[in-house]
C-alpha cells in the first residue's frame, strides 16, 4: 500500500467534508440577505438590520429562556443520573449489568418519534399536564447517555489502584470520592454537560410532544420553518442557534482531546 | 510487644471457584523484610491486598500487631502501600501527592507541607515538590510513591513488585535503597516479588507461593539451598531436580534430590563425590560462565562453568562431580 | 463461603458517616447498586414506563363520534394500520430508509477511509471536529439550510443556470414519483436532506471499524501478491463491515423515525413519522399513533438482531 491517499480518495474525502459544511454557510450568508420574501439566490444585496430585527423579537427571547432554562436543568439531571451510572457500571460486575448499559443507551437509540410519543403516550394516561417539566423529564432522559459516556471511559482510564491509595493513606469513601474520584472526572463530566446542553438546546424531535403549546428556541424555528413569517429573522436565530451549540462542542472536544473521551457514536 | 507484625491464621481468598489464596498460615515479625516471591497468580499479591485491606477474607483471620483487621476498611489500618504502578494522583503536586495522608488526618497546610518536603529528602527527591507526577520518570515516581506511603508512620510498608517497571540498573540502585531505608525506619516491610534474585537479595525471610499457597517460607540462603519441593527447586534458580528413578541410575541414595548446578564441580573432586560421565550437549555463553547441559545417557545435568576454567564445545565428553553434602533432599 | 473465626468485632465509628464509608468500601456490589439505583429508577419509571404505556396505547382504540380513547384492549389500531393507504406509507418509508442508509455508506466510506488511514496530527483533529461538529449540532438548522439551497429561487437552480445545466435539472425533476416543482418539494430533496443528516453516524463508525485493521494486514496481503484494489477488497472491507453495519443502524433508525426533515422539504405525502405525529396532534388519535410507532421499534429489533450477529456492536 502507498502512504500517500490517491488523488481520488482525497477528492472524495474533501468533497464529503464540503457536502457537510457548505450548506450550513448559506444559512450564514442569507442572515444578510435584503431578500425578505423568498429564498432568492444570490441574494439581491445585504445588510444587517435583520439581527436588530431579531433582537427586538419579544417571542424570540421569551422561546430562548425557555430553551436555556430547560437545557440547564436537563443537564443537571443528566450530570448527577449520568456520573452515578457510569460509577456503578464503569469497573463493577455485577447480575443486569449489560441490560442497565443498553437502557441507557436505548432512549438515543431508538427513533426520536419513539420516545417522544411513549413519553406523550404516559402523560396522557398518567393524566399529567404539559408543563416546563414535562420537557425537562424528556430531555433529561436522552441526555444521560451523553454525560454516562464521557465519564465511563474516563472512568475506565483511571487506574483503579488510584481509589485504593486514597483508602490506603486514610481516606474514606466520601474523602476519597471528593479529593481522588471527582477531581478525575471533572473535565470529562464538564464535557459531557456541554455535549448535553448543546443536546438539549437543539433537540427538537421529542420536544414537540411533551411542550404542548410551549415554545421552545427550536419549535419556534420549526413554526417558522413551515409557516414562514419573516425569513431573515429566521436566518438570524439559525446562525445564533449553530453558534450556541458549536461553542460547547468545541470546548468539549477541547476538554478531553488528550483522552479523546467524546464517543461520537454513542450520542 | 511479642506479637506478629502481620499474622495469617488459615485465611483463604476464594473468588467463586477459583482459591487465590487457600489456607495460609503466616507470621511476619515486628522490623522484619519480608518477600512474597512466586509466578503471576499465585496468590502473593492477594496476601498483600488482604493485609491492606484491599480485600476481605473469605475465611481465617488476619492480625496486625494483635489486632484482629476482618472488616476493617483499608483507611483504619496502621499500614500503607506502594503500588505497582505507583497510583500518584495525577491532579496533584508531588509535595501534595505525599501530603494526602496527613491532609486526610487534618493535619494544617504548613505542617503537612514540611513533613511532605522532609519525605522528599529522605527519597532523594528534595525540590521535586511542586511537579506534577507526569514530568517525573520511572525512578523518581517510586520515590514518590514511596514518601507518600511513608510519611503516614505505617506500622507495616506493604510494596506490591515495586521494581517490576524499573529498568536493570535502577532496579538494583533501588534494592539497595530500600534495604538501607527499612534499616533505619525499623518498619516491617513486606514486599511482592516474582523476581527471585530481588527476593533473595532484599529480604530477610521468604516465602514461595504457588497456586494460592505458601510452599516454603524461609531465609533467602534456606530457600536457595535447602529447596523443600521440586517447585521451589525449579522456581527460585533452575536447580537440578533428580527424580528417584534418575538418583538410582546415577547412584545417589534414594529419594528426590536438588542439586545447584554451580555445586557441580569439573574432574574428580574430593573422595566423598559422586563422580560421573557424560558429554557436553548444550553449551551456553552466559558472560562469566557458561551453563552446560550434560548429557548423561538417561538423564541430563545442568551445571556452570566460570569463564577461563575450561572450554568444551557441543559433543566433548566432560568428567564431572556431585559433593554429597551438594545435594539436598526434598518432599516426594 | 467460611465465617471468620476468633476474631474480636472490628473497631467501628459511631458516626453514621463512618459506617455507610466501612460498609460501601467494603461491598463494591453494594456501592454499584447504590448508584445504579437513581439513574436505574429514572430510567425505569420514565422511560421503560413511557414505552410501556405506548404499548398499552397501541392496544386501544378512539371512539369515532366522541373523538375520546377508549381504554379497552383490541386490535383495532393494528387493523387500522394494515389500511393498504397505511402499508403505502410504511412501504415508503422503509424504502427511503434503505435507500439513505445505503448512500450514506457509500459517501461516507472515502471519508472514513482517509481519515483512517492517511490523516495524521492536525489534520486528524480537524477531520475528526468536522465530522463531529454537524452530528452534534443544530438538526434543524441542518435541515434548513437545505430549504435555502433546493428552493427554486435558491442555490442551485441559480448554480445550474451559470453552469449551463439547467436542462438537467429541469430532466430530473420531470421525473416521475421522485420528481416534482422543485427539488424542495421532491423525494429527491428528501433524499438529500436525510442523507446529509446522518451521514457523521455513518463515517464514524467505519473510521473506528477501519482503525482497528492492523497496519501489517495491509502488508501482509501486499507481500502475498495482492494488488492494492484486490486488499482493499478481500481485507480492508471485510473487516470494516462490522462498523458500516453499525452506521447503518443509525442511518436507518433516525430516517425511519424522522417527521420534520421530510416535512420541511419533500412533498406533502406523509412518512411515518408524520403520521405518529398528525395523529396524536391534531387528529387526537393517540392509539393509531401508537401502534404507527411500534412498526419502526419492530423494524429496529429485527434490524439489530442481525446487527449484533455480524459483529456490528462491537464497532460502535
Amino acid at each position: 500500500m502507498s502512504e500517500r491517499a490517491s488523488f481520488l480518495l482525497k477528492l472524495m474525502a474533501g468533497a464529503g467534508l464540503l457536502f457537510l459544511h457548505l450548506p450550513l454557510a448559506f444559512i450564514v450568508l442569507y442572515a444578510f440577505s435584503t431578500e425578505e420574501k423568498s429564498y432568492q439566490f444570490p441574494p439581491p444585496g445585504y445588510t444587517t438590520r435583520w439581527f436588530a430585527v431579531a433582537w427586538e423579537r419579544q417571542d424570540i427571547w421569551a422561546a430562548l429562556t425557555l430553551s436555556v432554562q430547560v437545557a440547564l436543568i436537563a443537564t443537571a439531571l443528566a450530570l448527577v443520573l449520568g456520573t452515578l451510572a457510569a460509577g456503578a457500571l464503569a469497573r463493577t460486575r455485577f447480575f443486569g449489568r449489560e441490560a442497565i448499559s443498553l437502557l441507557i443507551v436505548l432512549p438515543i437509540a431508538l427513533p426520536g418519534i419513539v420516545t417522544g410519543i411513549s413519553l406523550r403516550s404516559a402523560f396522557a394516561i398518567a393524566d399529567i399536564p404539559f408543563s416546563f417539566w414535562t420537557i425537562v423529564l424528556g430531555h433529561a432522559t436522552f441526555c444521560i447517555v451523553v454525560v454516562y459516556n464521557n465519564a465511563v471511559a474516563r472512568l475506565r482510564r483511571t487506574s483503579p489502584s488510584l481509589i485504593e491509595a486514597s483508602m490506603d493513606l486514610g481516606a474514606d469513601s466520601f474523602q476519597t470520592f471528593r479529593h481522588v474520584v471527582l477531581p478525575n472526572l471533572a473535565t470529562s463530566l464538564l464535557a459531557g454537560g456541554m455535549l448535553a446542553f448543546a443536546l438539549s438546546f437543539d433537540e427538537v424531535i421529542v420536544t414537540t410532544f411533551t411542550a404542548g403549546q410551549q415554545t421552545t428556541l427550536p419549535i419556534w424555528m420549526l413554526t417558522e420553518l413551515i409557516r414562514p413569517r419573516q425569513r431573515p429573522v429566521t436566518n438570524v436565530v439559525a446562525v445564533f442557534v449553530m453558534a450556541v451549540t458549536f461553542i460547547p462542542i468545541l470546548a468539549a472536544y477541547y476538554l478531553t482531546r488528550d483522552t479523546a473521551d467524546v464517543a461520537g457514536s454513542g450520542k | 510487644m511479642t506479637s506478629p507484625a502481620v499474622r495469617f491464621d488459615k485465611v483463604s481468598r476464594h473468588f467463586g471457584p477459583v482459591k487465590a489464596v487457600d489456607e495460609v498460615d503466616l507470621a511476619i515479625a515486628p522490623g522484619e523484610f519480608f518477600a512474597m516471591l512466586g509466578p503471576s497468580g499465585s496468590g502473593k499479591t492477594t496476601c498483600l491486598r488482604l493485609i491492606a485491606g484491599f480485600e476481605q477474607p473469605t475465611g481465617g483471620a488476619i492480625e496486625i500487631f494483635g489486632e484482629h483487621v476482618e472488616g476493617v476498611p483499608p483507611y483504619r489500618r496502621a499500614v500503607n502501600t506502594v503500588f505497582q504502578d505507583y497510583a500518584l494522583f495525577p491532579h496533584m503536586t508531588v509535595a501534595e501527592n505525599v501530603a494526602y495522608g496527613l491532609r486526610i488526618k487534618g493535619v494544617d497546610k504548613r505542617s503537612r507541607r514540611l513533613r511532605a518536603d522532609e519525605m522528599l529528602s529522605l527519597v532523594k527527591l528534595s525540590g521535586y515538590g511542586d511537579r506534577k507526577p507526569a514530568q517525573l520518570s520511572g525512578g523518581q515516581r517510586q520515590r514518590v510513591a514511596l514518601a507518600r506511603a511513608l510519611v503516614n508512620e505505617p506500622k507495616v510498608l506493604l510494596l506490591d513488585e515495586p521494581l517490576g517497571a524499573l529498568d536493570l540498573k535502577l532496579r538494583e540502585q533501588m534494592q539497595g535503597e530500600l534495604k538501607s531505608l527499612q534499616h533505619r525506619l525499623g518498619i516491617t516491610f513486606v514486599f511482592v516479588t516474582h523476581d527471585q534474585t530481588e527476593a533473595l537479595a532484599m529480604a530477610d525471610r521468604v516465602a514461595v507461593f504457588n497456586e494460592g499457597r505458601i510452599v516454603q517460607v524461609g531465609s533467602p540462603e534456606e530457600i536457595y539451598e535447602r529447596p523443600r519441593t521440586r517447585f521451589v527447586a525449579d522456581f527460585v534458580g533452575g536447580a537440578n531436580v533428580i527424580e528417584p528413578a534418575a538418583a538410582a541410575r546415577l547412584g545417589l541414595p534414594e529419594g528426590l534430590w536438588s542439586l545447584r548446578p554451580e555445586k557441580i564441580a569439573l574432574g574428580g573432586g574430593d573422595g566423598e563425590a559422586i563422580r560421573l560421565q557424560g558429554r557436553a550437549q548444550e553449551v551456553q555463553y552466559q558472560g562469566a560462565q557458561r551453563r552446560v547441559t550434560v548429557d548423561l545417557g538417561a538423564d541430563r545435568l545442568v551445571m556452570v562453568v566460570p569463564a577461563g576454567v575450561a572450554n568444551f564445545g557441543e559433543g566433548e565428553p566432560v568428567a564431572l562431580s556431585v559433593p554429597a553434602a551438594a545435594l539436598n533432599r526434598m518432599e516426594g | 463461603m467460611t465465617a471468620t473465626t476468633a476474631t474480636s468485632p472490628p473497631r467501628t465509628r459511631t458516626s453514621l458517616r463512618g459506617r455507610v464509608s466501612d460498609l460501601l468500601a467494603s461491598r463494591p456490589k453494594l456501592l454499584a447498586l447504590v448508584l445504579v439505583l437513581p439513574p436505574l429508577l429514572w430510567l425505569g419509571l420514565v422511560y421503560i414506563g413511557s414505552l410501556l404505556a405506548l404499548l398499552l396505547q397501541s392496544f386501544y382504540s378512539i371512539d369515532e363520534f366522541t373523538g375520546l380513547v377508549v381504554p379497552e384492549f383490541g386490535l383495532s389500531s393494528y387493523r387500522e394500520l394494515l389500511a393498504p393507504a397505511n402499508m403505502d406509507i410504511i412501504v415508503r418509508t422503509v424504502t427511503m430508509a434503505a435507500l439513505v442508509t445505503l448512500a450514506s455508506g457509500v459517501l461516507a466510506f472515502p471519508i472514513a477511509y482517509y481519515a483512517a488511514r492517511y490523516a495524521k496530527g492536525r489534520t486528524k483533529a480537524a477531520f475528526y471536529l468536522l465530522i463531529m461538529l454537524p452530528l452534534w449540532s443544530s438538526y434543524l438548522v441542518r435541515v434548513y439550510a437545505w430549504k435555502l439551497i433546493l428552493a427554486k429561487e435558491g442555490v442551485l437552480t441559480w448554480a445550474a443556470e451559470e453552469t449551463g445545466t439547467l436542462p438537467l435539472l429541469d430532466g430530473i425533476l420531470g421525473l416521475p414519483v421522485i420528481g416534482g416543482p422543485s427539488l424542495s418539494v421532491s423525494y429527491i430533496g428528501t433524499f438529500i436532506v436525510f442523507v446529509y443528516l446522518w451521514i457523521p453516524y455513518m463515517i464514524l463508525p467505519i473510521q473506528a471499524a477501519l482503525e482497528r485493521v492492523p497496519r501489517s494486514y495491509l502488508e501482509a496481503s501486499a507481500d502475498l501478491g495482492a494488488r492494492p484494489a484486490e486488499t482493499f477488497r478481500t481485507v480492508v472491507l471485510p473487516l470494516a463491515m462490522p462498523g458500516v453495519v453499525a452506521g447503518s443502524i443509525f442511518t436507518f433508525s433516525l430516517t425511519l423515525g424522522d417527521y420534520i426533515a421530510p416535512q420541511i422539504v419533500g412533498p406533502s405525502t406523509y412518512f411515518l413519522g408524520q403520521v405518529v405525529y398528525v395523529q396524536q396532534g391534531t387528529a387526537g388519535n393517540i392509539p393509531l399513533a401508537a401502534a404507527f410507532s411500534v412498526v419502526p421499534i419492530a423494524i429496529m429489533a429485527v434490524y439489530l438482531t442481525v446487527a449484533k450477529r455480524m459483529g456490528a456492536f462491537d464497532a460502535l
